[in-house]
């Protein structure tokens, strides 16, 4: 007979039995990615691993530019810097296409330093410096303004340069989704939007020439955009006509929900999020419905999560197993919330690298931190794992090599596996000196090290 | 006498305790070892019986015994 760690189950009567021997863990194997083994991957550049396929995201962001591009004549995808601004995911992206939407003046620095000249890039964002604000206006970047300091400190800059400048608007609204933010840009129902744009004209230092509007995040409601986009358009056709200004660009801002698990949600991913292409459908049905006859503005989207996510994983090591005095079976792993910042709002798929038998569980899996909060996934059915079984998690691409927390633990590499199957270290694991390199220790504070008093 | 002792235990690895009305699903291995424990033997006892009716019995055999015990005990079996 063959040996399986031992496992005993409660069967809960009465209600469908969630903890049968259902084989479905045993069947969720993933010995490598993208046809490299996870063995060699954790051979060469060690466990916890950021893995990215170069094919994933480029696959997926021709097949969502290509919903758009079908569609409107004029389409352009604005990178979302936040999401995963490593130099090599911004690259590959760049290379597809995507100008560059940044939201601070360091995500600027990082674009403009990867050679991404100033009008292929957009700056949103509530907090622009005035040196910001000036190297974005003398660049010709597409700024987007979120509020009434920025049009005064916009003023200045133009004052200072000597020129008018163009600039888009943030708009904030209401599309029939809760929440409803409205903390980005001039709230349009209230009036406050229009106020400004007559702030603006009466000026005359700034040529309203866009507008944005981002109404969220993870959206589910294809229809949210197709309200934002005809309140857009209508909000654009007012101010040309009231104005004499010419609105260029619509920026629909991003928000399109990528194919990972919201906790708390019942039903699986592919069921509970609406196909990309009916997005595509809404919006731009939205914008032919309401675009004057040979009016078509440039449609920027600003996707992010929708592109990167699902194109990350990340392999983690088995490293403890415990029992809880509540029966659940506990794995302690290398990566913690530490890494992925996302597991405090996404059910993530978590597969493991080798055949298991065994009855399933419910399992819970801690990271490595000394901390309670330090929980990757509260409760999967997992049958028996051994120490050092690999578990690769995902889809992880989006967020958390940006949120990612320099606390306790060494952040580990990123690796990309190219399209032919080479695979580049993209960021290399942290030392010591990385994390101290920026810090002072005073001299008065210095421990000196005592030598060892010799006996004779 | 004990709730194992009670226990009902089939060939499957359904367990019924007939006290409690509660029901349990154990695969092979604990099974073997639930009905060990029902004849009254010892840890050690145990363990050396495992090594020698099962095949590629792992060296953590002691850390998933005392990893099932933990469990039967908080079901309350043991």
């Amino acid at each position: 007979m063959k040996y399986e760690k031992p496992v005993i189950t409660k069967l809960q009567s009465g209600m469908m039995n969630k903890f049968g021997s259902s084989p479905l863990y045993a069947r969720k194997i993933r010995t490598e990615i993208d046809s490299v083994p996870i063995a060699e991957l954790v051979g060469k550049f060690g466990s916890p691993l950021y893995v990215f396929s170069e094919q994933k995201l480029r696959n997926r962001y021709r097949e969502l530019y290509g919903l758009f591009q079908n569609r409107y004549p004029q389409v352009t995808f604005g990178w979302s810097y936040k999401t995963n601004y490593l130099q090599a995911i911004c690259a590959v992206l760049h290379q597809e296409g995507a100008i560059a939407e940044v939201v601070s003046e360091m995500e600027y620095d990082k674009a403009r330093k990867l050679g991404i000249p100033g009008n292929q890039i957009i700056f949103n964002g509530p907090h622009k410096s005035m040196p910001a604000l000036e190297k974005a206006a003398k660049e010709g970047a597409k700024i987007n303004i979120d509020h009434m300091d920025e049009i005064f400190d916009l003023e200045k800059v133009s004052d200072k340069l000597k020129k008018k400048i163009k600039a888009g608007m943030r708009l904030n609204m209401d599309t029939g989704i809760h929440p409803q933010w409205s903390r980005f840009g001039f709230n349009l129902e209230s009036g406050q939007a229009l106020d400004a744009v007559k702030r603006m004209a009466g000026a005359g230092k700034i040529v309203l020439n866009g507008l944005h509007c981002h109404i969220g995040t993870y959206i589910l409601e294809p229809d949210a955009y197709a309200v934002e986009v005809e309140k857009m358009v209508q909000f654009a056709n007012e101010v040309e006509e009231q104005f004499g200004f010419n609105i260029e660009y619509i920026d629909i801002g991003g928000g399109l929900p990528s194919q990972s698990k919201l906790k708390g949600t019942y039903l699986p991913p592919e069921v509970a999020i609406p196909s990309l292409d009916s997005y595509a459908e809404k919006i731009t049905d939205a914008l032919y419905r309401n675009l004057k006859p040979g009016d078509f503005p440039e449609l920027i989207l600003e996707n992010g999560r929708a592109i990167v996510d699902e194109a990350g994983s990340m392999i983690t090591t088995l490293f403890a197993s415990k029992r809880l005095p509540d029966g659940r079976r506990a794995y302690i792993t290398d990566a913690g919330v530490n890494n992925l910042f996302t597991s405090f709002w996404y059910k993530f798929n978590i597969e493991v690298d080798r055949e298991l038998s065994g009855l399933n569980e419910p399992s819970i899996i801690y990271g490595p931190l000394c901390m309670n909060i330090d929980v990757i996934d509260e409760g999967s059915l997992l049958p028996p794992l051994e120490r050092g079984t690999r578990l690769i998690i995902s889809p992880i691409g989006a967020y958390n090599n940006t949120q990612w927390m320099q606390f306790i633990e060494y952040r580990p590499n990123v690796v990309l596996i190219s399209e032919n199957g080479t695979v580049d270290l993209i960021r290399v694991s942290e030392s010591l000196e990385d994390i101290e390199r920026n810090e002072r220790l005073p001299g008065r504070l210095i421990i000196e090290v005592k030598k060892p008093e010799k006996n004779d | 006498m004990s709730r194992i002792q009670h226990l009902a235990v089939n060939d499957e690895g359904f367990v019924f305790d007939p006290t409690t009305g509660e029901s349990f699903t154990v695969n092979s291995t604990g099974l073997f070892i639930l009905n060990k424990l029902k004849e009254g033997l010892t840890e050690t006892e145990i363990e050396k019986q495992l090594t020698e009716t099962f095949d590629e019995v792992p060296e953590e055999l002691q850390r998933d015994m005392s990893d099932f015990l933990q469990q039967l005990k908080s079901m309350g079996i043991v």
